[in-house]
């Protein structure tokens, strides 16, 4: 079986987001990057599948070339295989979908995995993307998954329950939390991911159907009331969310 | 523009709240646009409530009514929206960002060529173009996107805009001959289960959260019990998940979900950034925490500093008693 995973590489959750100089983009002085959240539990399902069905693994990413830190983290979790298709250019989801896409064409995978969206701009839009112009199906915010005999079904989270899905091979699945519990490389899966070789593809395609015009700062709200300081306060509290707030 | 396709979700044969924000609004710049305006319903008997869209301005809806559309289908949900979009000729296609709208728009995004912009939170017109406002970084930052393809798609976070109720409109409707056959269905919902009927915090008015502050998994019946009173859902924050006290399913905050209720509480929540950015666009935060330099009062409208334990009760027994009168 192929298992192929795509990762991309953002902000950690506890940066402050600054505007950068260009008003579009944030400021990436003083940020910290990891790996994206939600691919952890993509690379996590690929491995295990592995191990469960037997197969080849490849991580794919497309981006900066401090992507490469994402696909050095899969390879440390035991990713055998990593491409970038290596691009500076801001690129929207559809276009990133178009990168990997074409990648993905020539490996063939009888999976693709991805997070169910990335942390820093949460379009939650590549994974289903891709998968739609490779022509095969996308199940995506995956909390549980087997596959058997060509056969994958899924549970996905909709608002207030579970959805039980089933589909053919080929497909692209995306991940939620919940669905694993990604495993920490070990020390000899570190060491080995140093010295394993990423190979860098040139983008495909670069141009972008949505623009970004500008990025601000939500409006910072006027400081709030302490109502009190225990119990005795709780009656003005209803008082106020009525009355003033009229939320209740 | 031409013309504005809008997308209303129903599930079970009703039509969900974000169906009539997603026509209020289709409606809305379909005015300042000058363009015509038709909604597309998919069910298995959704007829009956599909003439409830006229309240909301809309003259003619699409109807792809079929036994085998009961059960929602990414593939063949996909290809009708993607078909209808063409026949029609419409250039904007409105969609709530609900977990179907958010599992179907990226695939129409790609077999119609559309840019999409995910989670929109406000939608204007300037000159005859539409921008669309949407929180980034789970909603640290916002950003303005215009979509720049022959077809755009837009779709709207939930519980954000206002559906607004039109007089003296009824709708036409109209059935569309599908053509989708049993290969559509690759995917497949066999099932759909559904957590002991509660309300799902990102569909909620009301949602009451709770952190570490409530000690232990015991105490978070608190939270339940005030969420109950007030009619939301429990929320919880990624501490408590963390721990296990509580499923990621209810996990507010940057990896979990972003919520933006008329009223939120946070309980014993100190304000970590990843549990702001989930839930900083609630209308109204109240919180209840020991601690009186937590973060979380930074951006709370009321608060109250002390220990959740002793407060959390009596405000549920001063809501019980204000809203039985």
């Amino acid at each position: 079986m192929k298992i192929a995973v795509c990762v991309s590489q953002v902000p950690d959750t506890t940066t402050k987001v600054k505007i950068g100089s260009d008003g579009k983009t944030i400021d990436p002085a003083g940020v910290t990057y990891i790996i994206n959240p939600y691919d952890e539990f993509a690379v996590e399902a690929a491995l295990q599948l592995k191990e469960k069905q037997s197969g080849e693994t490849i991580v794919i990413s497309v981006g900066k070339d401090s992507n490469k830190e994402a696909i050095k983290k899969s390879f440390a979790m035991g990713i055998e295989k990593g491409i970038l298709v290596k691009t500076d250019a801001e690129l929207d989801s559809y276009a990133v979908a178009r990168n990997l896409a074409d990648v993905l064409k020539e490996i063939n995978p009888d999976i693709i995995l991805f997070g169910k969206q990335s942390i820093d701009y949460d379009d939650s839009q590549v994974g289903q993307i891709t998968a739609e112009l490779l022509g095969i199906p996308s199940i995506s915010v995956v909390v549980g998954m087997t596959v058997e005999s060509g056969k994958i079904t899924c549970e996905r989270e909709i608002e207030g329950g579970k959805e039980v899905v089933e589909s053919t091979l080929p497909v692209s699945v995306t991940a939620q939390r919940g669905l694993n519990n990604p495993r920490y490389p070990n020390l000899k899966g570190i060491m080995a991911a140093k010295s394993r070789p990423i190979e860098e593809r040139q983008p495909t395609y670069t141009e972008n159907k949505t623009e970004i015009l500008s990025m601000k700062l939500p409006k910072s709200k006027p400081k709030g009331k302490i109502v009190g300081e225990d119990v005795s306060a709780v009656p003005e509290l209803v008082r106020l969310l009525r009355e003033e707030a009229k939320v209740i | 523009m031409a013309k504005i396709l809008a997308f209303i979700e129903s599930r079970d044969n009703k039509l969900k709240n974000s169906g009539y924000e997603t026509a209020s609004t289709a409606v809305r710049l379909g005015n300042e646009l000058g363009a015509e305006v038709e909604a597309l319903m998919i069910g298995s008997s959704v007829s009956g409530i599909a003439s409830e869209l006229g309240s909301y301005g809309i003259k003619k809806v699409l109807l792809a009514e079929e036994p085998k559309f009961e059960k929602y289908s990414t593939t063949a949900y996909s290809k009708i929206v993607a078909d209808v979009c063409r026949m029609q000729a419409a250039d904007v296609l409105i969609i709530s960002a609900t977990a179907m709208g958010k599992d179907m728009a990226p695939p129409l995004s790609a077999k119609l060529e559309a840019g999409l912009v995910s989670d929109c939170t406000e939608i204007r017109t300037v000159g005859g173009n539409i921008i669309a406002t949407r929180p980034v970084y789970a909603g640290k930052a916002l950003i303005d996107v215009k979509v720049s393809s022959a077809i755009k798609i837009f779709a709207l976070r939930p519980n954000v805009f206002k559906p607004v109720k039109v007089d003296g409109i009824t709708s036409a409707i109209e059935k569309v001959n599908t053509g989708i056959s049993d290969e559509d269905f690759i995917v497949q919902v066999k099932e759909v289960v559904v957590s002991d009927e509660k309300q799902d915090v990102t569909e909620a008015n009301i949602v009451v959260s709770g952190g570490r502050g409530l000690k232990g998994p015991e105490n978070f019946h608190l939270v339940e019990d005030l969420a109950k009173v007030l009619g939301g859902a429990a929320g919880a924050s990624r501490a408590i998940v963390d721990a296990g006290w509580r499923p990621h399913s209810e996990q507010v905050g940057q990896t979990g979900k972003t919520v933006s209720p008329s009223l939120y509480i946070a309980i014993g929540i100190s304000g970590a950034i990843q549990h702001l950015a989930g839930m900083s666009s609630s209308k109204c935060i109240v919180a209840i925490n020991k601690d009186k330099d937590a973060p979380i009062f930074q951006i709370a409208d009321y608060g109250i500093v002390g220990d959740a334990l002793e407060i959390v009760p009596a405000l549920t027994e001063e809501f019980k008693k204000v809203l039985s009168n």
